[in-house]
């Protein structure tokens, strides 16, 4: 198995993460999409770090996930948010800065 | 700081300026306060102006002929790196012969106006225009730099303008002055043109360095420049001295009140033009073909004025066709050289006097007649109007030229002047001068028979005579207005005569004028003097069987087509209104056109362009974060490819 193949990988989940982001509705899927995309991107960071012998990619890819942890709390809590005031979850209902 | 010269009073030239200058100011800025006594303010202020030039005049006597010319600088007026003009008056005895000329007549002039706008609102506005008048002439003809002159200059065009729109009520007087005051502009850009040669050229604008430097300049900076500096000083001089092309503002000029005719015509205004030429003589001596065009623009204006003159029935538009025709001549000797300049001045003097009798003597005939100008419904007023009719018949031999008036010692001496040559010109011009004077006898004959002899063609009252005519209760003028015309009268009568006699005046402008070496006319100067006189008096003669014996038609009767064109002054509205007017309205027409289209087009395209890419762009915020996602990921794209094409 070639090391490349884990760049597909995350090249392939990156791509899903990225539709579920452009085409859902449900503001919780949005987010799992964007939860996905940003794993995909660790996959990359990590498979480059092992190419290249360098743990700077490692290392970023832990940023990525405390990051992406403290993205989920308050990303959660604002979609929360909205539901109590709005009733909904679909991101199209969130357009109040829109005239 | 003087120069060059023993006078004591040198230091007052200032104060002719300042005078009326303190006049006009208090006149105009104290307004409806001096109502009362304002216009006693104004003929004080041109009094005490005339006494200051009185008292320089003798002092200017008392020296020696070598001592004369000088100059008094009161300080530095521009300082502005090559550029250095001093604040100075330049009192010699071309300037003093100008200073007594505008100062004496004009202040008969105001005297006369105090009667004559008894019943004028604005009595005392036109008073501080009277004044503003003299003080820029007197700026004109006392400068000693081209700078300096050009104030004056201008501020006289100003004065004109504001005088001849007095009445501005009227639409017609309104434009008249507008008319004036553009014509003189073109003249205007002639006199700043040349200043600009000038100072390339000399690198100063000063009479005391320009003129003695001409001689060289021609040999320095080439013939082609002095001869423009020649025309462009002429373009000016037309301009302000109404010659061809730039005549067609005097006779509208005729709008304004009769005083300001008489100072524009004899005192301020058109002798500005014959002054410039005769101060910048040097300059056209040494541009020859310059020097020529003076001439020929002199000639034909002579012709011109006096053709217009003969068909006019507006008795003040005759006048203002007749000095066109006198500056002309005037202009004609200036252009002959040394010889001719003390005969332009001599004649301009005296030209001063009879003219400004004559038109004075024309207010008084309007004032009789209840402001009619038409002649063609005056006659019968000489047993009237004794003391007009008397007056204006002295300033009529004189302009005719009969000896021994004023106008035959001026006159006279022009034509002989003219024959004076080689070659073709002196046949030229000569013979121009010498018809312009059979013509010039013609037209001032009709007008005064017109006037004061023949039979009435208005009615004493309602009940007698043809019922067509006006009725006119006729009565001569108050003394105010009479001791004016009689004084100027006088002056028609003998001051040609005192002047001349052992070329006393010749002699008194030679510190200026240089000395002008005797030259033979090319016909012997008695049979000149003949044939002058024979034409003077044929002219006059026909005058007289047409308009004093023959009656005269109330209506202009159809006439030759060259009576019709001069009837409509040889069509020069016309021509300045197809030759240039039209032209310029079109061009300028194109220019808004053009930048409506294509400046105004072009930058209006593009902004709406711009804004409705903007339109279009807005679309894209929709508020959905999908669509804004979408964005972002496309741009991440576009930065991919991006960097893969540089990278590859």
């Amino acid at each position: 198995m070639e090391i490349t193949h884990y760049l597909g990988l995350a090249a392939i989940l990156f791509a899903i993460g990225a539709a579920t982001v452009l085409l859902r509705r449900n503001a919780i899927v949005v987010f799992m999409g964007v939860e996905l995309m940003l794993n995909a991107t660790n996959l990359a960071f990590v498979t480059f770090a092992r190419i290249h012998g360098d743990v700077t990619g490692q290392v970023l890819a832990f940023f990525v996930m405390v990051v992406a942890a403290a993205e989920v709390v308050v990303g959660l809590a604002i979609i929360i948010t909205i539901f109590r005031s709005r009733r909904s979850a679909s991101v199209d209902d969130v357009n109040l800065l829109h005239s | 700081m003087d120069t060059q010269t023993t006078m004591q009073t040198l230091s007052l030239a200032p104060w002719l300026v300042a005078t009326p200058m303190i006049g006009a100011l208090v006149l105009l800025v104290a307004g409806r306060r001096t109502d009362r006594w304002g216009h006693w303010l104004g003929v004080l202020a041109s009094a005490a102006t005339f006494v200051v030039g009185l008292v320089m005049l003798l002092d200017m006597l008392g020296t020696p002929a070598d001592q004369r010319v000088g100059t008094h600088t009161v300080g530095t007026w521009i300082d502005a790196g090559a550029l250095h003009v001093d604040l100075g008056f330049q009192v010699d005895p071309l300037s003093m012969t100008f200073v007594m000329l505008v100062t004496f007549v004009g202040t008969l002039i105001h005297v006369y106006s105090v009667a004559y706008m008894d019943h004028d609102v604005d009595r005392r506005r036109f008073f501080g225009y009277l004044n503003l008048f003299v003080a820029a002439m007197l700026l004109l003809v006392l400068a000693d730099s081209y700078l300096l002159l050009f104030v004056g200059w201008e501020g006289v065009g100003l004065a004109s303008f504001l005088l001849i729109g007095f009445w501005d009520g009227k639409r017609e007087n309104a434009v008249a002055g507008k008319k004036a005051f553009v014509m003189n502009r073109v003249g205007d850009m002639g006199l700043i043109v040349a200043m600009m040669l000038l100072l390339a050229t000399f690198g100063s604008l000063s009479f005391g360095t320009v003129l003695p430097a001409a001689g060289e300049g021609a040999t320095a900076a080439g013939q082609g420049v002095m001869t423009a500096i020649g025309l462009m000083l002429l373009l000016a001089a037309c301009g302000k001295s109404a010659q061809l092309p730039l005549q067609a503002w005097l006779g509208d000029a005729m709008a304004g009140p009769t005083p300001v005719s008489a100072l524009i015509h004899a005192a301020t205004m058109v002798t500005a033009g014959v002054y410039l030429l005769v101060r910048s003589g040097p300059i056209l001596e040494a541009a020859p073909d310059a020097q020529l065009v003076v001439t020929i623009v002199g000639a034909l204006t002579l012709l011109f004025g006096a053709v217009v003159g003969t068909a006019k029935d507006d008795i003040k538009k005759a006048l203002a066709a007749s000095t066109m025709s006198q500056i002309g001549y005037m202009m004609l000797a200036a252009g002959l050289g040394p010889i001719g300049y003390a005969f332009a001045i001599f004649h301009l003097l005296t030209h001063g006097f009879f003219k400004a009798g004559l038109f004075l003597g024309a207010g008084s005939v309007m004032h009789a007649m209840g402001d009619d100008v038409n002649m063609r419904r005056f006659g019968g007023l000489a047993r009237l109007l004794p003391v007009t009719a008397i007056t204006m018949g002295l300033g009529w031999l004189a302009i005719l030229g009969v000896p021994p008036f004023s106008g035959f010692w001026s006159k006279d001496k022009i034509i002989e002047a003219a024959f004076v040559g080689e070659g073709w010109r002196p046949w030229v011009f000569g013979l121009a001068a010498l018809l312009g004077a059979g013509i010039t006898a013609y037209y001032m004959s009709r007008l005064f028979f017109m006037t004061f002899a023949g039979r009435r063609r208005w009615r004493p009252d309602e009940g007698s005579g043809d019922d067509g005519a006006p009725v006119r209760h006729p009565h001569e003028a108050p003394r105010l207005m009479t001791w004016p015309m009689i004084i100027l009268a006088a002056g028609s009568v003998f001051l040609g005569g005192i002047l001349a006699l052992g070329d006393r005046f010749v002699t008194w402008l030679e510190p200026v004028t240089g000395h002008a070496e005797h030259h033979e006319p090319v016909l012997p100067v008695w049979l000149l003097m003949t044939l002058t006189l024979v034409l003077v008096v044929l002219g006059a003669f026909l005058a007289f069987r047409q308009y004093a014996v023959a009656a005269v038609p109330v209506e202009p009767p159809p006439a030759l087509a060259v009576v019709r064109a001069a009837r409509v002054d040889l069509y020069q509205d016309a021509v300045n209104e197809s030759l240039v007017m039209r032209p310029g309205q079109y061009l300028t027409r194109a220019l808004v056109y053009s930048d409506r289209t294509a400046v105004d087009g072009g930058w209006l395209g593009l902004a709406g362009g711009i804004g409705r890419l903007g339109a279009r762009l807005r679309r894209m915020q929709n508020g959905y974060v999908r669509s804004y996602a979408a964005t972002m990921l496309g741009g991440l794209g576009v930065v991919g490819l991006v960097v893969w094409v540089l990278a590859s």
